[in-house]
């Protein structure tokens, strides 16, 4: 509970610094708010609080919690100048990303469904605001629109469910929900069905899995790059947190029932995701695809549900939050630079930035599942884990297309060193790069000695 | 003695990192690096016991939960390969010597780090460090032959990066379903070796490791990527591909295939053998139609890998034997060429065999070093060739007499081919480009004396490096052959 009040309180102190003009002051605010809340996060390990049944700070939400706040920290370290140049009020976007964490950290930690949805909208409202924030610029008010239309209808799909499942087991919390279907296993409500069903779906909009994926692309690529970084890693993550935890903690008995479904939506998105992907020019059009492939991975997870699940979650979602971080922060310098996305602009650019180049490249292999990358370790996982109930043809699928993947990724690592092109130098200011020299060598660190986090949960 | 083969495995990629910010003096720091190396795999070789046993054994927990461990040791059979490959990099290193590479630091590091993860999969007794290895080994490659290729470099490596990592992320597949096999949970190759798998589960195992190794070798029909990515690549990129890595996919199938899958090889081995024999045939009909001499080196390559993957699944003591030392004679004897026509290429910027002629009367050292390699690829009696290719043959020969008719095409085939190749080049009249031809210098001679001198001393007393082995693939045929009748 500590940690939500620490990141509220946070957020409402930036609002107010933000009114008396204590500009200076933002970010190391924001930053002694977000590194309390670690400390908190720390400290609570192991104890296992619930608070009043709504919330369980368990060492799944606690190392969710955590994993999310570090990606939060490295996004604001990446804010230097970056909204300066959009707007003179710039407390605002501090604090609306601050109350998405706050609502993040609810739907990582919820015991009852009403949690969940009220964790989900808290960080959607958010969101909402925050892909539209540039208020002239027409991409940036579309991909809001997108996004809220497209949000409030999955959100509708996502209420039905909890509607349907309350009216089947009379409750909204995760342990008495399994209890009922462990007790009337024969006798299920018929209306228990449709309501997995229409919370998959839900959910599935939130996390970007197709067929519910069309908002993706365009909210990320309309998006300012620095939120579009904060929705495809830590509000990722969140996603599939609280995905895995409903799925696992309450609907587990019914596996059988509600494993051909996800199947067919791991397949149709690893497919999509990357086959689309392959075709992309722009490179932050890229990620946002590539992200739709990583959820269908991560989905992984659920189709053999393990003790292990949720771990192997944890470390794939360290590994795509990081090298993604790397990604986009190499992104956001060379577009200051060159003034568009495409990978084109990457060209040449291992020249007169080698260590730039080179981290990008390291992010690029993680991303695509090369080993001494954390990135390999998560993949290994999901596919061991699979593997466990011999689901072979699955693990085979998924291997063609990590094979696209190698392409896309590629694709930037050639423009970088092979391509000639405009000799252009980025300037990184320091902050850039703490979190890039950071993130790689988190990203190493998984890779080669994967060990510290595997038992994790 | 322990920790001798940690800092064997760990050495050159301290020498890469230390290359890889030494600026200007890196060509040095690198060629210090693989020498101390290649004198480590001697002190090595000289505290070896020649007997089945595996020594200098290592064993760390790395990731305890997965049951991963860096299990590392050396037998007859890694000895070789460890040797191939320590002997071979100072000398493509300093093949390099005359190449003026942009950031040269980033190069020689590259081949260091390359080193390392080589070692790791000539060494390593768990099958996830063999993996690891086997992609560590890839990566610095592909930048390799990608950052300082020929202009169709991208596409090319593009293929070949692909293509690799296809078979082994499917060797991986199988990997895994091993360990799910296995009740202790772990990658240990004795507990895979243990396995009682039956003759359905083997053949898809063969075939998911089987054509990770065929596309590293390359057998027939997996071999598209080797002629482009050959010619495309620059020159210590082609040697190191050709000298080192395609034993890779040979150590992989003598170390992880045979013993681990005996009845998938009984059932399915004969499929290979023909895939090798097809591809010696086809490999050596291609490259007497090549006008460009890089492009005939990678076929004959080819020709000359099929016949020890077919020696390798003949499963006898000779065939094996003719592998272990053909490897190593391969190895040094491609080098060889591929680094002679790397120095008329950097002189005449041409490698097309049309173009020269009569480098012999300018270039009189060059021509005796290279005519001597020649040989060495031809296997004429008196060079490393001919013992190699002479085991491997009757290894052949006693599996099938007709399988060892068509294999021994090769040498005909290779001779000719060969020959041709060399009076082209070196023969017949200086024309207006080669007229400018100047003889080699410095370290370009110290390179091609030291390869002409381990071709005459390997082909005239092999017995040492035979020795090396024997004991060891003889354990590995009996270790199968066992298994196979304890089955039947």
């Amino acid at each position: 509970m500590n940690i939500i009040i620490t990141i509220t309180v946070t957020a409402l102190v930036v609002l107010y610094a933000g009114l008396f003009k204590a500009k200076k002051a933002l970010l190391p605010i924001t930053l002694i708010g977000l590194l309390t809340s670690l400390v908190f996060v720390a400290t609570a390990w192991n104890t296992n609080q619930t608070y009043f049944g709504m919330m369980q700070m368990d060492n799944f939400a606690l190392a969710f919690s955590g994993i999310t706040i570090l990606g939060t920290l490295f996004i604001f370290l990446l804010t230097q100048n970056y909204f300066a140049a959009d707007s003179e009020n710039i407390a605002e976007y501090f604090t609306l990303i601050l109350f998405a964490l706050a609502g993040i950290i609810i739907m990582v930690s919820y015991k009852n469904m009403s949690m969940l949805f009220i964790g989900i909208e808290i960080m959607s409202v958010c969101l909402y605001i925050l892909a539209g924030i540039r208020k002239s610029n027409f991409a940036s008010n579309e991909a809001s629109l997108k996004y809220f239309l497209m949000g409030a209808f999955s959100t509708g799909f996502l209420l039905f469910g909890i509607t349907l499942i309350y009216g089947a087991t009379g409750s909204f919390d995760l342990e008495t929900i399994n209890q009922y279907l462990v007790g009337n296993y024969k006798s299920i409500s018929p209306m228990f069905y449709p309501g997995i069903i229409l919370m998959m779906i839900g959910l599935s909009f939130k996390v970007g899995a197709a067929p519910f994926h069309f908002w993706t692309p365009d909210v990320y690529e309309g998006a300012p790059t620095l939120i579009t970084t904060f929705m495809s890693t830590v509000v990722k993550t969140a996603g599939f947190a609280a995905f895995l935890r409903l799925f696992a903690d309450a609907f587990a008995p019914l596996h059988d029932f509600w494993l051909p479904p996800l199947i067919a939506i791991v397949c149709i998105t690893l497919f999509i995701g990357n086959v689309t992907a392959l075709f992309q020019k722009n490179f932050k059009r890229m990620l946002a695809y590539s992200s739709i492939s990583h959820a269908g991975y991560l989905l992984f997870s659920l189709v053999t549900l393990s003790g292990n699940s949720a771990n192997n979650v944890l470390v794939y979602a360290a590994a795509y939050t990081f090298a993604s971080i790397i990604a986009f922060a190499v992104l956001i310098m060379v577009k200051q630079k060159t003034g568009n996305d495409h990978f084109d602009s990457f060209n040449g650019l291992a020249k007169r930035n080698p260590l730039t180049a080179l981290v990008l490249t390291i992010a690029m292999l993680s991303l695509a599942g090369i080993p001494l990358t954390a990135g390999f370790i998560g993949k290994y996982l999901m596919f061991l884990n699979v593997m466990g109930e011999y689901q072979i043809l699955l693990v085979a699928f998924a291997i063609l297309n990590a094979l696209v993947g190698f392409y896309y990724y590629f694709k930037v690592i050639v423009a970088m060193y092979f391509k000639e092109g405009n000799e252009i130098e980025l300037e990184a200011p320091l902050q850039y790069k703490v979190v890039l020299v950071l993130s790689v060598v988190i990203t190493l660190f998984l890779g080669v000695y994967p060990a510290v986090i595997l038992n994790l949960i | 003695m322990e920790q001798l083969l940690l800092l064997l495995i760990f050495l050159p990629l301290l020498g890469a990192l230390v290359t890889a910010f030494s600026g200007n003096a890196a060509k040095h720091v690198a060629l210090v690096s693989a020498i101390v190396s290649l004198a480590l795999a001697l002190v090595m070789v000289c505290n070896f016991t020649p007997d089945a046993s595996t020594q200098f054994m290592v064993n760390y927990p790395w990731i305890h939960d997965l049951g991963i461990n860096f299990h590392a040791g050396v037998d007859g059979i890694s000895m070789i390969t460890i040797l191939l490959t320590n002997v071979l990099v100072p000398l493509i290193i300093l093949a390099s010597y005359q190449h003026n590479y942009k950031s040269s630091n980033a190069f020689f590091a590259l081949i260091l780090f390359m080193q390392t993860g080589l070692l790791i999969v000539f060494t390593s007794l768990d099958a996830f460090l063999f993996y690891i290895g086997w992609e560590a080994a890839l990566i610095p490659i592909y930048f390799i032959c990608a950052v300082w290729g020929g202009k169709d470099r991208i596409k090319v490596n593009m293929k070949f990066f692909v293509y690799t990592i296809a078979g082994s992320l499917f060797m991986l597949l199988g990997l895994i379903y091993l360990y799910l096999q296995n009740p202790a949970h772990n990658f240990d190759i004795q507990a895979f070796y243990n396995l009682n798998l039956d003759s359905v589960q083997q053949g898809w195992i063969f075939w998911a490791f089987f054509i990770a190794f065929a596309i590293k070798m390359p057998v027939f029909p997996f071999h598209t990527w080797q002629p482009n990515t050959y010619t495309e690549a620059p020159a210590a990129g082609t040697m190191l591909l050709a000298g080192i890595m395609l034993k890779m996919g040979i150590y992989g199938v003598i170390r992880w295939l045979l013993p681990i899958v005996p009845t998938g090889v009984q059932d399915w081995g004969h499929v290979a053998i023909i895939l090798s024999v097809i591809g010696i045939v086809y490999a050596s009909l291609i490259a007497f139609t090549q006008k460009d001499a890089k492009r005939l080196v990678a076929y004959s390559s080819i020709a000359h890998v099929g016949l020890i993957s077919a020696g390798i699944f003949a499963l006898n003591t000779q065939g094996m034997q003719g592998a272990m030392i053909q490897m190593l004679s391969h190895g040094i004897n491609v080098v060889g060429l591929f680094f002679v026509l790397d120095i008329i290429s950097s002189r005449l910027k041409t490698n097309r065999i049309s173009e020269l002629g009569g480098i012999a009367k300018q270039a009189p050292i060059l021509a005796i070093t290279a005519l001597i390699i020649v040989l060495g690829t031809v296997a004429l009696p008196g060079t490393n060739g001919f013992i190699g290719e002479f085991l491997l043959l009757i290894g052949v020969y006693q599996y099938n007499i007709w399988v060892a008719v068509f294999a021994g095409l090769t040498i005909i085939f290779g001779a000719v081919y060969m020959f041709r190749m060399y009076q082209n080049i070196m023969l017949g009249k200086t024309n207006d480009l080669t007229i400018t031809f100047t003889d080699v210098k410095g370290s370009e001679k110290a390179v091609l004396y030291t390869i002409c001198a381990l071709i005459i001393v390997l082909g005239v007393y092999p017995k040492p490096v035979l020795q090396l082995s024997e004991a060891s693939v003889q354990h590995l045929i009996e270790q199968v052959t066992q298994k196979l009748t304890s089955v039947n």
